[in-house]
């Protein structure tokens, strides 16, 4: 813990942050490039789904991001709550819009695709719900740390959310396997190795990357200005005070 | 004990209770949860005229009659352990096609589904048109068996 301790501090952080920062765009524009166009130009039609699986390049990542950014805000949020390090909370906050967005783009792609495909925009089975669950969990976390003037309370209130919001994750994850539903199962990560196409999963390994870098990105771009508005408040309590 | 260890117990406590809590509720709902009944789930259970349900399954090889001058359709799914006559009045979707994977929500009506809409389900393949030209041509093919197993997976 003693080495976490040291990134702990605010001040320190943003030193880092500010070395990750540039690095994570330069990745982000590198790989979405050239996972765009392999997407569009060296990967191959479907045989079944023609030009419309293409929709996955971009859904299938986003979807990843969405569980991801999640779980990397509960486990912030329960360091938030148990150990009462601020950047935690700082972290947790960040993320959340993030992951909405990208919860919301998955829905929309698989909306997208779906008309074609399944001959529907929406069904209520088991997977399309429970993200839906997981857009309205980031939506309330998000209301939920805006309705409260005093910081540590708010902090304290949408930590629980979070926490227990996250049994959710598991189950987007296993809904396809533990129930009947409209959505195919998992094709990348099953046991006896991925059912898809190299040509195809390489170009959605890279746009995976892309959205984690952006991901990175966006997070350090957002805390950074967190950290640098709460010294600005500081201060000029300092400046109220000290008058 | 200090503080930051009872918060730890507590909330890995919380977590392991809430666990429990949801997956039991969803043990119990099981039935509401999954999407879709097989054709052996409708042999076995025999449900009512009134009751509304869907049907999942494959549809079975050259089972497909379109009726001239009309939009029905008459076509079977099976599960390879039973099957059932499905009606359909109106437009497929574009992965409909026979020994595919297939979600047809209606009623159960004296023997004969009658569906008022055709879902097409697709699986989890994905490969260029080339790739699944060579696999059947090399006998290797086995696209069609993904919803083989599934349907009678949690009974």
């Amino acid at each position: 813990m003693a080495d976490l301790h040291r990134f702990a501090n605010p001040t320190r952080f943003l030193k880092l942050a500010g070395i990750i920062q540039p690095w994570a765009l330069a990745v982000f524009l590198l790989s979405i490039t050239v996972g765009l166009y392999m997407a569009f130009f060296t990967a191959p039609a479907d045989y079944q789904q023609g030009e419309s699986a293409r929709i996955m390049y971009v859904h299938v990542p986003a979807a990843w991001m969405a569980m991801f950014c999640y779980t990397v805000m509960a486990v912030a949020s329960a360091v938030s709550l148990i150990w009462k390090h601020p950047l935690a909370d700082v972290s947790a906050r960040a993320t959340a819009p993030i992951g909405a967005a990208f919860t919301f783009l998955s829905l929309a792609t698989g909306s997208l695709w779906g008309k074609p495909m399944w001959g529907t925009w929406w069904v209520w089975d088991a997977r399309l719900t429970s993200v839906l669950v997981l857009l309205f969990l980031y939506i309330g976390y998000m209301a939920l740390q805006g309705a409260f003037d005093d910081r540590v309370r708010a902090a304290k209130a949408s930590a629980i959310l979070a926490l227990v919001g996250f049994v959710n994750v598991p189950i987007i994850k296993f809904s396809v396997d533990w129930w009947n539903t409209l959505h195919q199962p998992a094709s990348v990560i099953k046991m006896g190795g991925s059912s898809i196409h190299p040509s195809m999963l390489w170009p959605l390994l890279i746009m995976a990357i892309a959205f984690k870098a952006y991901y990175v990105w966006v997070l350090m771009v957002r805390m950074r200005q967190e950290l640098v508005a709460n010294k600005v408040r500081i201060l000029r309590l300092k400046q109220v005070h000290g008058g | 004990m200090k503080r930051k260890h009872k918060r730890l117990t507590f909330v890995i406590i919380a977590m392991a209770l809430l666990g429990i809590a949801v997956g039991l509720v969803l043990m119990a709902f099981e039935e509401n949860i999954v999407f879709f009944n097989s054709p052996t789930d409708i042999a076995t259970t025999q449900p009512g005229p009134d009751k509304r349900l869907r049907l999942g399954g494959l549809v079975e090889e050259g089972s497909v009659v379109r009726e001239a001058g009309s939009t029905v359709t008459r076509f079977r799914v099976t599960d390879l352990e039973n099957v059932v006559d499905v009606v359909f009045d109106g437009i497929l979707p574009d992965l409909f096609r026979e020994g595919q994977g297939v979600i047809a929500e209606g009623k159960y009506i004296n023997g004969a589904f009658q569906a008022s809409e055709v879902l097409a389900k697709h699986d989890e393949q994905y490969m260029p048109p080339e790739v699944a030209d060579a696999l059947k041509k090399s006998g290797q093919w086995k696209g069609d068996e993904t919803m083989k197993t599934q349907p009678q997976e949690n009974k």
